[in-house]
Formats: C-alpha cells, structure tokens, sequence
C-alpha cells in the first residue's frame, strides 16, 4: 500500500502551507530525503523530504494550492510494491476530509473564463462563493446563469466557516457533504459586491502569501496597539569617522562589509537592559517581560519585507552582529529563510536610512511593545558650546504600543540609545 | 411539401430558373447528353435542348471562360465543374475576371454567373475528386461563396444564386448529393445569400458548420441530449463568403461555447475566420477557448478506405468534440 505524504509543520504557529512547486511528478523515483515539492508558508520556502525510496503513484494537492497542515499532498508507493495504490485503499488517517473539497474549490478558483468573470461582475457575485460543475471544478457560465436566475444557490457560508475552524482547531473537522438541496438560500445581495472599478488598462496583481501576512500583521497592529510616536536626534560624527578609519581592514579580514547596523542594534539592547519593559509583551490581562533579547530586524527585498530575528542580541559583539545581520540579509533575499529565523522577536530595530528617510513612525511588529528605526545620516549645521559647527546627525524614531508604555519611560530609552550612540568612537570594540 | 433529395434539388432549381429566364443556360462537361456523371442536370438536354445544355471540352479554363463572356454579354450561364478538385485551371478567370468585373469596370459591367462544384469526399473518390476547396476562393471580394446542407437550402440558394447579379461559387456536397432528404415546397420560393441559418435550438454548446458535417452535428447533437442532456445550438453557415458575422456572434453568445466543424483541413479553413469573428465581437461572452474540428492538414483524402475513414470526420468524432466542450 502507498504511504502518504503529508503537509509538514513548518513552525510551531503555523497552520496552513501552500504547494510552491513540485519537484517530482507522478511516477518519478525518489531516494529517502529526496526533496520532492517546495512549500511556502506564510514567509518560508521549504523543501520536503520524501520519508522513504519508492515511486510517486499520485499527487494530491496541485500547484500553487494551500493546504492546512497535515493534509494529503501525494502517495508513494515504498520499494517493490503495486503501483495499484488508489485513494479507497488508503485508511483516511491524518488526512482531513475536508482538505479535499477545500482543494476542489482552489482549482475551480484558479481560472475564470470572459464570460464568468463578466457576468460575475454584472450581478456582483463573488466568485470565491461558487462551487463550479465544470471540468475540473471549473466555475461555468451555467453556473453562474443559474445563481443569478435562482436556480442554484453559492457555496454555504458553512464551508467558509468549517475552512476557518480548521485553520484554528484540530485539522480533523468534517465538512458535512454539500448539496444544492442542503444549502441555504441566499440572494445574491447579501455578497459583497465588487467595489473597485478596473479599467482596461489596469494591471491586476494577485496577492501572494508574503503580501497577504504583511498586510494582515500591519492591520492588525494598527487596530489593536494604539501607537504613540517620538523623535529624538543623534549626534553621529564620531561613529562615521571610526567607521570610515576601520571598515577598509574589516572587509579584508572578516570578508564582509561593517554597516552601521551592529552599532545601533549593540547601543538598542544595552538601552534595553536599561528598560527591561521595551522588552514586553500585551497579552490582554498582563504584560509578559520577556527575558532574552531576540533583535527582529527588518529586511526588504523588491517586492516584500522579511523580519528576520537576531537571537540573543545581547550575547554578541559588535563582530559577531554584524556577522548574524549580513547572513540573515542574504538568506532573505535568496528566500531561504526558515520558520526558525523568523519568530521570536522580542524588539525590532529598522533601519529605514537605508532607503535614505530621514523621519518615519514604524508600525510595531505585533506582539512587540515597540519598534526603533533609525534615519539616514546627513551633514548639518549644529550649534555646540554657542558654536555652529557642521556634524553627522542622524534621527532615531520609536513607535510605542501605548497599552504598554508611557512617554517617560520611553524618552529615557530613547536618551540611552542616543547617549550610546554618540559616545561611539575611537576607543570602541569591535571584537 | 414534397420530400426529395439534394441533388433533386439542385436540378429542379435549374429546371424551374431555365423555363423561367430564357438567358439562363447551363454548362459543363457531360452536362447535356449524359445528364451530368452526378446526374444532377438529368433531362435538362431533352427539356432545353442543346443550345441551352452544353457540353464542353474538358478544359475548366474553358468552361468558366465562355462563362465570364456570357454573362457580360447579358446571360445568365450556370456552368458545372465536374469535380471541385478540377476548378484550378478556371481559377483565373473565376477571380481575376468574374470577381473583379464590376470593380474594373466601374460598376458599367457586372458577371451575373454561377460555377456549380460537387466537393468533398466520404464517396471513395481519392485526391482528385473529394477535396474541400472552398477555403481558398474565401478572401475574394466580389465573389460568393456558397455551401449548401439541406434540399431546402439547396433550391432556395441555388434559384437565389442565379439570380444575384455578380458571381457565385455553388458548392455541392457530392456525398449529400442521395443521403440527404428533406421537405422542399411546390411553390417558388427563394433562400437569401448571406445568411446564416439555426438548424438545431440549444442552449449548453455552439456548433457551427456546413455541408456534410452538419448533419454529423445534427445527428451528434440527438445522441448529447439523449445521453448526457446537454443541448446544442447549431448553426449553419449556408454562405461562406461574405460570411454573416451577425448570427455567427448570435449563436456563440447563446451558449457561451464554440465548435466550429468543416471537413477542409483545419489551418486557413473557413471556421479560422468564424473564430476570428467571434474573438473580435464577443470575447467577453465566451466561456471556453473557441474549438475546431476539422480535416487534418494533410495535401489530400486518401483513397484506402481506412485512411479515408481517418481523414473524415463522422458523428461520433463530432459527439465526443461536443461532449467534450460541453463538459468542460
């Protein structure tokens, strides 16, 4: 008999994986640990191992389709046996029922033809909420004639909402078989209609996965911590002339580029031993302070954000920061990043100077209390012992979940990461 | 109404047009004497008498030659290929001179003149007598194009034909010619050039077609109403050039989904030019890619019956085309 292959848990808060690419097909031969499929989960893409040799006799979850964890996503049939595997045979095991009519829908949702998505438009139905007859699951022009005229109702709420529970109880949960007969009535009204005009011109873009939990995580930490904002100034002159006195030796001995980052990351977690609560938590009826300092730091590539986390900040030195910021930019950029490297945050320091803003109110990185970001550095006039002199100065920003903190405390953060920065210079140590 | 077949039809509009008009005349080889190797000009010869049913050379160049002349001279001739495979050498005159006389001529001239062609294959004829040639006389402004599928259509169009004051390619499906019966009425009546015609209501597919391969539709279309119970729309196209865009656009915005059927090969074929149609006017209207099936692109029917049974479609290869449609 064929053994399954499942969606593996890729992370411990995560539910839901989405079949990236298949690196196998049907029939193909395969080696235990042979990487056969690529899956995607909310900011990871992972390669997974086939757990024995044998043959691949059927893939289950296509392409581009999201499936909670542990559901069936394709049979393969160990050494020597029958290729005869069939879905029957298979005692239905960790897999849920419902991840099949759940993937029926993802491929009728996959491609609309002119007519569908016309009509779809004309008598604003959501096509999401048809359940097509077509090949393949196809959502017909039939179909949707037939909703508008009344003959056929859409899909019933209640899959959408057995969908949610799965996603947050045990992936176990039945779908009670769907037919016309069974479900309710529902007029088309009730739906949300299409409440953007597109035009011919318009690009359409769908939303990937990374886009979707960015926007997600950025709404929720709008709604749910009421941010409070604040700006103070750094005098950075020193700092830029050490750098510029050393950097040159560092890229020759350690094969990689000193950025100012480990500077500001080392002055914001010794600040942070200062004021142990930059370092909490919101959970509702209490405030958790969390002990290690695990620095998130915000990694942009051309059409996403990645937030990897650097572990136990405080232990590391200015060497060994700059080390730990340069792997984590590089495994985000080739995507490689995995679950491991993006959880467990504890504060986050962004470096938005990159990009050359010289002001910006972060949003926080739920469930973070507060996120740092750090402008880029310009030459100003300043005025020092009633002299003008000409100086590097950099603004720092902070934005606060004001459920937690205060003004007070956050100023004299705030005043700590500027006192440390500025006291940078020739007597610092790099290692 | 009586029922006859379709080339009864064909010869009792030519019957009816000569005793009418004494300008009409028609001719061919073996058209007089011998009543046409199809028969389809049979007791004409007696009827008219020979200086109104001539036989001619064998030379198609001929034949449409005296034609063209003829009918500039103020006749109305109805001249016969023998075979459509055999128009090649009258291919000149048909659209160098017949085709463009009335542009020429400033509209001073016209060519009121028919070319009757049995076409097609399925009678174990071989390469030179069941090709399709239709496709290629269908981007010749000035030319019409018709092709007939039912008895009723084939007087109507044929009576139309003679009559229309420019010319007209007629093209007969030599396998319909004793197959197909239909009704025809005793009285005169006419079929209008360029119109499409719906030969089958339906509202699941779209098909449309001509000639033989309508009927396989039509007979294709029972069985998918029986068996699966979709219905299909079929359309019959009746005039290939100028085609009649209008229903065309009708008849796929019903269903939403398109077969087009023609047994000359595929590539170029006249459904190329319906599916254009159809993508320019309706494309928001389609639910499925346009189909086509036809002919393979092959240089012609081969005469061993098995490949010729390959080449040819039949309403079991249009049944699964439309099942499938239907389905998707």
């Amino acid at each position: 008999m064929a053994e399954q292959m499942v969606m593996p848990q890729l992370g411990e808060s995560v539910t839901e994986g989405t079949l990236s690419k298949w690196l196998v097909k049907a029939g193909d031969r395969v080696q235990k640990y042979d990487p056969i499929c690529e899956i995607s989960t909310d900011k990871v893409v992972a390669e997974v191992p086939s757990t024995l040799s044998g043959t691949i006799t059927e893939i289950i979850v296509q392409e581009g389709e999201t499936v909670p964890v542990g559901s069936l996503i394709c049979y393969i049939a160990s050494e020597g046996e029958e290729l005869s595997s069939s879905a029957q045979q298979v005692v239905q095991a960790a897999v849920p029922s419902a991840s099949d009519s759940a993937s029926v829908l993802d491929g009728a949702k996959q491609r609309f033809s002119p007519a569908v998505l016309k009509l779809a438009q004309d008598h604003s139905i959501d096509l999401s909420m048809v359940q097509g007859t077509g090949a393949g699951g196809r959502i017909t022009r039939s179909d949707i004639l037939d909703i508008v005229e009344g003959r056929r109702q859409f899909v019933t709420a209640s899959v959408q909402e057995a969908e949610a529970s799965i996603r947050v109880s045990e992936p176990s949960v039945r779908i009670p078989a769907q037919s016309d007969d069974t479900a309710p009535k529902l007029p088309a009204k009730s739906f949300k209609a299409s409440q953007f005009e597109v035009s011919q011109e318009d690009q359409i873009i769908p939303v990937s996965a990374v886009r979707k939990t960015i926007a997600n995580r950025m709404v929720q930490s709008k709604h749910e911590a009421p941010h409070a904002w604040m700006m103070i100034p750094c005098d950075v002159t020193n700092l830029v002339q050490y750098r510029n006195k050393i950097k040159d030796d560092f890229k020759k001995r350690e094969g990689i580029n000193l950025t100012y980052m480990p500077f500001f990351i080392k002055a914001v977690v010794e600040a942070i031993k200062e004021f142990p609560m930059m370092n909490s938590q919101w959970a509702g009826d209490h405030i958790i302070v969390k002990k290690a300092i695990h620095i998130s730091i915000a990694v942009a590539t051309d059409d996403a954000l990645f937030v990897p986390v650097i572990k136990d900040a405080d232990q590391k030195n200015i060497l060994g920061l700059a080390k730990t910021v340069d792997y984590l930019a590089k495994k985000s950029r080739e995507g490689k990043l995995t679950m491991d490297d993006m959880t467990g945050g504890t504060f986050t320091v962004n470096n938005t100077g990159s990009f050359g803003s010289v002001l910006s109110a972060p949003i926080i990185n739920q469930p973070q209390a507060a996120i740092l970001s750090v402008e880029a550095i310009q030459k100003q006039p300043v005025v020092i012992h009633n002299m003008i002199a000409i100086r590097d100065m950099m603004n720092i920003c902070l934005s606060l979940d004001h459920r937690i903190l205060d003004g007070l405390v956050c100023g004299r953060f705030l005043q700590s990461v500027k006192q440390k920065i500025e006291s940078y210079g020739a007597d610092t140590r790099i290692y | 109404m009586a029922v006859i077949s379709y080339i009864d039809a064909v010869n009792s509009a030519l019957r009816e047009e000569m005793s009418r008009d004494s300008k009409v005349f028609v001719l061919g080889e073996d058209v007089g004497f011998k009543g046409g190797v199809f028969k389809a000009t049979q007791g004409l010869y007696e009827q008219f008498g020979e200086a109104r049913v001539l036989d001619t050379p064998l030379a198609e160049s001929a034949i449409a030659g005296v034609a063209v002349g003829a009918a500039a001279y103020g006749f109305r001739p109805v001249a016969e290929i023998q075979f459509a495979d055999f128009i090649m050498p009258a291919v000149n005159q048909i659209v160098s001179e017949a085709a463009k006389m009335r542009y020429r001529s400033n509209g001073d001239w016209n060519c009121p003149l028919v070319i009757r062609a049995p076409y097609g294959g399925g009678i174990h004829g071989a390469l030179y007598h069941s090709q399709s040639v239709e496709a290629m006389f269908c981007n010749i402004p000035g030319l019409k194009v018709v092709a007939p599928s039912t008895p009723y259509d084939v007087k109507g169009l044929l009576i139309s034909a003679i009559r229309d004051e420019d010319p007209v390619l007629f093209f007969e499906h030599k396998r319909c010619y004793r197959l197909i019966k239909g009704e025809v009425p005793d009285t005169e009546y006419v079929v209008p050039i360029g119109k499409a015609d719906v030969k089958r209501q339906g509202k699941h597919i779209t098909v449309i077609s001509y000639g033989l391969t309508l009927h396989f539709a039509l007979q294709a279309a029972e069985k998918l109403a029986q068996e699966d119970g979709y219905s299909a729309h079929i359309l019959d196209l009746r005039t290939l050039y100028p085609l009649d865009k209008e229903s065309i656009v009708e008849a796929a915005r019903r269903t939403g989904k398109v077969l087009i059927v023609h047994e000359d090969n595929k590539e170029g074929g006249v459904g190329a030019e319906v599916s254009a149609v159809i993508a320019e006017e309706c494309l928001f209207e389609l639910d499925a890619p346009i189909k086509r099936l036809c002919g393979p692109d092959v240089p012609a029917i081969p005469y061993n019956g098995i490949m010729e049974k390959f080449f040819m479609l039949s309403p079991d290869k249009v049944y699964e085309a439309m099942k499938e449609l239907a389905e998707y």
